[in-house]
């Protein structure tokens, strides 16, 4: 049996819910098409989360192309199909990008060891100076901070994931929440074994009363919690918290079938802090945003 | 003044493996001195930090060198070349820790970076102003009896924050400090 997934207009964080949603009733090694032909426009999270979505199938899947030639177009300049060649059987037209795309910082970029992190980190300097300060008008400090946060979020799928992921940044216009406030996003996304089968590796872990998804990820991301013993283990993600908070920024991580989110402290986003009881998703799903800066 | 780089492969020190890397290499290069020894980090040359890197780098470096039961040797770090790129990094990691250390700028200065107690961070200030200080000169200065002093400086020096000299203490990164030292560019 083959079961279509079809993939919403314009795929994001929010809208990959209703990909998962009719992914996971779905046995692993149930073929399945997605269907991205009527895609619009997809953040670089769909993109990532999409390669997630391939490795998590037993079954090689099969990718309906986007029939929208500006968007086959763009999905080529962020590198999507390079990589979902090798995760899907693509059908449709696909065009090999030959221009390159201003506004990404990175594109679709495979992570496995931590040379790659290296590589991300080399690759995004250069091009995150002028994308942060000149066009989202952030103070220079913020460039070193981001390229940080880039880095210790990558690492997490290199050291916890158990599995290659994918890293995508780019900036765009929030046109939803921030009436047309440019933002840059970096998004990550491993189809790996998830922060609570993470923290559950730990020696001498105890299950707690309440033990889930939701309580794994607010221990790891709001108390620093860790598998490894080393005390010194942790900090990465709460340097990105701090830095979030520092420049108004969003982070929202899913894993499993909950979602956490730290808020803005401005009125840009009226997301929930923590989502839980979502349908289940492998691995996790990193996303940061930070809003271009207003007078 | 023995000069060597433990890091030409990466401008960028990022990740927990790069971070143990040199680490490592530092190690080597302490294992190959006697027990006593001022040891220059130099950063100059580092692009980014990131956290994990620091905590492998930075604090686990100390923690060899300041355990109050068996330290590995009497070595005492300066650190040179520490920008603005590199110090939230290595503040989150001594907070973390709970440790403390002397970064040297440019111009000479240095300044505590980390966790320290007010008494002790007097007591190095002073150390640090006089060139070379005894019990005597710091306990006059705060008002401290002499027995709290003993103990204040003496934590200081397991610390590796101060070195114990003949009839009193040096502050790391003080300009009398007539110790051959060792510098190290990260």
């Amino acid at each position: 049996m083959t079961t279509v997934i079809n993939v919403p207009h314009s795929l994001e964080d929010k809208s990959f819910e209703q990909v998962v949603e009719q992914v996971a009733p779905l046995p692993l090694d149930e073929k399945i098409i997605v269907d991205t032909r009527h895609a619009r426009w997809a953040s670089p999270y769909g993109l990532t989360a999409l390669l997630a979505l391939a490795q998590s199938r037993a079954e090689r899947p099969i990718l309906y192309a986007p029939e929208a030639e500006n968007v086959a177009s763009y999905w080529s300049r962020m590198d999507f199909f390079k990589h979902a060649a090798e995760l899907y059987e693509i059908q449709g037209r696909v065009k090999t990008a030959k221009a390159t795309e201003t506004s990404v910082l990175l594109e679709v970029t495979s992570i496995s060891k931590s040379d790659d992190v290296h590589d991300v980190v080399d690759k995004i300097q250069q091009r995150a100076q002028d994308a942060l300060v000149k066009n989202l008008n952030l103070d220079a400090k913020i460039t070193m901070r981001f390229t940080m946060a880039l880095s210790e979020v990558c690492q997490n799928i290199v050291e916890h994931a158990g599995r290659g992921g994918w890293v995508a940044v780019q900036t765009y216009t929030w046109r939803v929440r921030l009436g047309g406030r440019r933002v840059v996003v970096i998004a990550v996304a491993d189809p790996g074994i998830g922060f609570r089968q993470s923290l559950e590796s730990a020696p001498g872990f105890q299950r707690k009363d309440r033990w889930d998804d939701g309580q794994a990820l607010e221990e790891t991301v709001m108390r620093g919690a860790s598998r490894f013993r080393d005390p010194g283990r942790g900090q990465g993600l709460a340097g990105v918290r701090r830095f979030v908070g520092n420049w108004d920024g969003k982070l929202s991580i899913r894993s499993g079938t909950a979602r956490i989110a730290v808020l803005p402290k401005g009125d840009w986003d009226e997301d929930e802090p923590l989502l839980e009881n979502l349908p289940y998703f492998p691995g996790s799903q990193v996303q940061i945003t930070i809003p271009e800066r207003v007078a | 003044m023995l000069r060597k780089s433990v890091c030409e492969l990466y401008s960028n020190l990022v990740t927990r493996p790069t971070g143990a890397a040199v680490r490592s290499e530092i190690e080597q290069e302490l294992d190959r001195i006697g027990d006593r020894a001022l040891t220059v980090i130099d950063f100059s040359h580092v692009g980014l930090l990131d956290f994990s890197c620091a905590d492998e780098i930075v604090a686990k470096l100390l923690l060899q060198y300041i355990a109050t039961d068996a330290p590995r040797r009497e070595v005492y770090f300066l650190f040179r070349g520490i920008s603005e790129a590199h110090v939230e990094a290595i503040e989150a990691v001594l907070e973390r820790h709970k440790l403390a250390l002397i970064t040297q700028h440019a111009d000479g200065e240095t300044r505590l970076l980390g966790i320290l107690g007010l008494e002790e961070r007097r007591a190095w200030e002073i150390i640090s102003e006089l060139g070379v200080g005894a019990v005597a000169d710091v306990a006059e200065r705060t008002g401290l009896s002499r027995d709290a002093t003993a103990q204040t400086l003496d934590t200081l020096w397991r610390r590796r924050l101060l070195i114990r000299a003949d009839d009193g203490y040096v502050a790391v990164g003080s300009a009398t400090i007539g110790s051959p030292s060792r510098s190290l560019e990260a």
